[in-house]
């Protein structure tokens, strides 16, 4: 019947696909197929087996039981990245650019022009040139890939793999770091592709990009294949539903009543360094505060200079009314502030360790007794976080990078709050996690508020600002130009304070 | 396809860390059986004796490059940091016989003074570092080149002396044994005790290995990050200074050539024995069986006649080629690699 006829249009499908790891199964019997000229998304929570199919499709993995088909013939894909050659290219969550080389190099990289024997680097920086400005991308042919910032090098990476004529591209989370500009920019490469008959995977944890871009929705829960159908058949609702496979009710908290009169646990005068202009605000007892910005803003270096990760210029930090003179992140920590970066990876985490030095390395000092680390104190650290944050690994001694991205979230949460800190400031609380964590992380965010913990919250996500937070700033160009509280707090008036068509003038 | 599939995650780690601990031991324990079955006056307890007496210079410095690479470091500049100091001591008591005479007073003199010149070499190399910005490897190739011709500057280019009044008090300290152990042995033996506790049981040693394993993690980690890695250097060059306390006693002099290649094989010893060359994982048990295990291939050479002594230096470098093959834990397993 109609699977078929799907069979038969497929450019690559793998049927009844399993795969385990040792004798832990992720995938079972998973079927799935991508035809030309369609963008088919694949959605789940984290852990539910996307990246493995992803992986299993280009090559990455091979399969423990079951058939890949590539243009409805059987087929063993070469290892290792080598699919390329059949014209299945995956983008990585984590981009494989080379840093030190230009963008040129990279996007040429293994099947460089050459002349008489010598590059031709003229001819490679003109094609480059033509595909950058195709894309809209505005940076040099030359640069080099360690000056771009994250959206361009993802822009980058997307050329590249254009540019290798690839028939099924499979991207993972591609549009996580870009800005909501950058993300139509890229749909529309996305659907310029789409119409040259490239077949693309799209992964994303952003349901409303899913439903703009995609034709086909299968979602995947614990290495189940759950549905596969036509976007127009889904609901943004009926697709987180089928994803966590639960009502999806109170996915915001219900919101304890702000208390203006609370006192003000952390003032900030006139901070200022290279890209901040003169920031000033309160932030009091209990509250949950939204900052909000396009990319580049200056919402993580405000918190990063207020914890003393960077150098300010000037500004005057105050805590609980207390002038501070503090010049480290440690005594920072302290006086009761922790910064939980939104670069888990490569600033959170130490990935090669296990949970228990991640989750007691910021507090060590408190984890030391008789000038000896107390590895029994640790220990129980590590089970206290584990309760407290629902932390799911395989086993114990998991190593971090073994962690899914929600379970590696919920790790660094636990790392902070062994500080103990009356005032958490979480950036991108939920980049890159599935749903069901993501309501995790929003009621624990509650929690805490309700405890007396004061909590900043930088996000690039306009819902969870508006659904979690008593009072928001957002800023624009290194500056705070609006604050939105209560009712006022909106979607329309944010974009607006964000995109600069409306400003409001703060005094320090 | 199938048949690949790869063990479970847990057990493939426990495998390795297998391979990774017990490595360096089973290969000292061949290296020993082979020695016996060469000539089996090589389990004397003379050379044993002898054996470890050898290998406690280069572990001590070992034992102090194994922080500094833990931390994600290196320090070349020990071995030419060794001549110097032995350089600079050596002066110092000569030139203080006429006030204390050659007693023990002089000795401690000679040993305060190393000491302090092992500090401030560690803190130089470690604040260049640090604060200076610059590559460890680059700093440290620098000191070692500065270092290597202060001490031929000072021994105008010949050697340096012990008067022999004061070899004779300072002679025991390498010479004479503690219950049955030469007394470097023991100074080895205190080392090794106290690197092993201060890398895996207190918060120096975590940080160390946090900041090999990720800097920037580290300082979000509220580490301060210069300041243990500068640590790391003053703990080397303190390692040195003991090292070279011992070992002014066996010859009584300082030359430029004193402690040549000491930086390399000190970085060896510590590679054999486990710890990770680029940072974050460390073994102190490792560095000091990686030091035995050098300091073995070149008594069992000079032990037998089966390979030539001067091959010596071949002999050492396949073992840590092999020591760092077997290490990568993945040479069973062809083919695809790891996603």
């Amino acid at each position: 019947m109609q699977e078929a006829a799907g069979i038969e249009a497929s450019v690559l499908s793998a049927d009844s696909v399993s795969k385990s790891f040792g004798t832990v199964p992720v995938l079972f019997s998973v079927s799935f197929d991508i035809r030309a000229g369609e963008v088919h998304a694949l959605i789940g929570e984290n852990g539910a087996g996307k990246s493995t199919l992803m992986k299993i499709l280009s090559g990455f993995h091979d399969t423990t039981s079951g058939t890949i088909r590539l243009d409805g013939k059987e087929i063993q894909l070469p290892g290792n990245g080598q699919a390329e050659a059949l014209g299945i290219v995956l983008i990585h969550q984590e981009l494989n650019l080379a840093e030190q080389m230009t963008v040129t190099e990279n996007i040429f990289l293994g099947r460089e022009l050459s002349r008489n024997g010598l590059l031709n680097r003229a001819e490679m920086a003109r094609r480059v040139g033509v595909m950058l400005a195709e894309v809209g991308l505005d940076v040099s042919p030359k640069a080099r890939i360690s000056d771009l910032s994250i959206a361009q090098k993802q822009m980058v990476e997307i050329v590249k793999a254009m540019s290798r004529n690839a028939r099924v591209l499979i991207m993972d989370e591609p549009t996580a770091v870009l800005t909501d500009a950058e993300t139509e920019l890229f749909f529309k490469q996305v659907r310029k592709l789409k119409a040259n008959g490239t077949a693309i995977i799209f992964v994303s944890h952003k349901l409303h990009e899913v439903m703009e871009i995609a034709d086909r929705i299968t979602i995947l829960r614990d290495g189940q294949w759950i549905t596969t159908k036509q976007t127009s058949e889904f609901t943004l609702d009926s697709m987180a539903q089928m994803m966590v496979g639960r009502e999806l009710s109170d996915f915001y908290p219900p919101m304890n009543e702000a208390d203006v009169d609370a006192e003000v646990v952390l003032s900030v005068r006139g901070m200022t360094t290279k890209t901040l202009r003169h920031v000033s605000f309160d932030l009091r007892k209990g509250e949950v505060l939204g900052f909000f910005g396009l990319i580049g803003s200056g919402r993580t270096e405000l918190f990063e200079t207020i914890c003393c990760l960077h150098e300010k210029d000037a500004g005057v930090v105050s805590i609980s009314g207390v002038e501070s003179s503090h010049a480290s992140v440690a005594e920072m920590r302290d006086a009761g502030i922790v910064y939980l970066t939104k670069d888990r990876k490569e600033k959170g985490l130490l990935m090669e360790q296990g949970m228990r030095p991640n989750i007691t390395l910021l507090a060590l000092p408190r984890f030391i007794r008789h000038f000896m680390l107390d590895r029994a104190a640790e220990q129980k650290a590590l089970e206290r976080g584990i309760r407290r944050f629902d932390i799911r690994a395989r086993d114990p001694n998991a190593r971090a990078r073994e962690l899914s991205g929600g379970n590696q979230q919920k790790l660094l949460l636990a790392k902070i709050m062994e500080a103990e800190p009356r005032i958490v400031v979480i950036d991108e609380p939920t980049r890159g996690i599935d749903v069901g964590t993501k309501q995790q992380i929003y009621h624990f965010i509650a929690a805490l508020a309700a405890e007396g913990i004061s909590v900043v919250v930088i996000s690039s996500e306009m819902p969870e600002i508006i659904g979690i937070c008593h009072r928001v700033l957002v800023m624009r160009s290194g500056r705070i130009t609006g604050e939105l509280t209560g009712e006022a707090i909106n979607e329309n008036e944010i974009v607006r304070y964000a995109a600069g068509l409306k400003e409001e003038t703060f005094r320090g | 396809m199938a048949d690949t599939i790869a063990p479970q995650p847990a057990a493939r780690r426990a495998a390795s860390l297998d391979i990774k601990t017990l490595g360096p031991a089973i290969a000292l324990i061949l290296l020993c059986v082979i020695g016996f079955l060469l000539n089996p006056a090589f389990l004397s307890e003379g050379n044993i004796s002898n054996l470890l007496t050898r290998s406690a210079f280069i572990g001590i410095i070992a034992v102090g490059a194994t922080f500094v690479i833990t931390a994600g470091g290196i320090d070349l500049s020990v071995g030419s940091m060794a001549a110097v100091i032995a350089g600079v001591m050596i002066i110092v008591m000569n030139n203080t016989i006429d006030t204390f005479g050659t007693g023990v007073a002089t000795v401690l003199i000679g040993c305060f003074c190393s000491i302090i010149l092992g500090l401030g070499a560690g803190w130089a190399n470690g604040m260049l570092t640090t604060k200076g910005k610059i590559e460890a490897f680059i700093v440290t190739l620098g000191t070692m080149g500065i270092f290597r011709s202060l001490v031929t500057y000072f021994a105008d280019g010949g050697t340096l002396s012990l008067d022999y009044g004061i070899r004779d008090t300072y002679r025991p300290v390498y010479y004479d044994s503690f219950m049955g152990l030469p007394i470097p042995v023991w100074v080895f033996i205190l080392v090794a005790i106290a690197g092993w506790v201060l890398l895996n049981w207190t918060a120096f040693g975590r940080y160390c290995t946090a900041i090999g394993s990720n800097e920037a993690v580290a300082r979000y980690s509220a580490i301060k990050v210069d300041r243990i890695k500068t640590w790391t250097y003053v703990l080397q060059g303190v390692c040195v200074s003991l090292a070279t306390i011992i070992y002014v006693p066996r010859l009584g002099s300082a030359s430029s050539s004193t402690g040549v290649l000491w930086e390399l094989e000190a970085i060896a010893a510590v590679i054999i024995g486990g710890t990770v060359l680029k940072g974050g994982y460390g073994r102190i048990g490792g560095t000091i069986l990686g030091a035995l295990i050098l300091t073995t291939i070149g008594n069992i050479l000079n032990f037998t006649d089966v390979i030539s002594n001067y091959l010596n230096g071949t002999m050492q470098g396949l073992i840590i080629i092999v020591a760092v093959w077997l290490q990568r834990g993945d040479w069973s397993r062809k083919g695809r690699s790891k996603p």
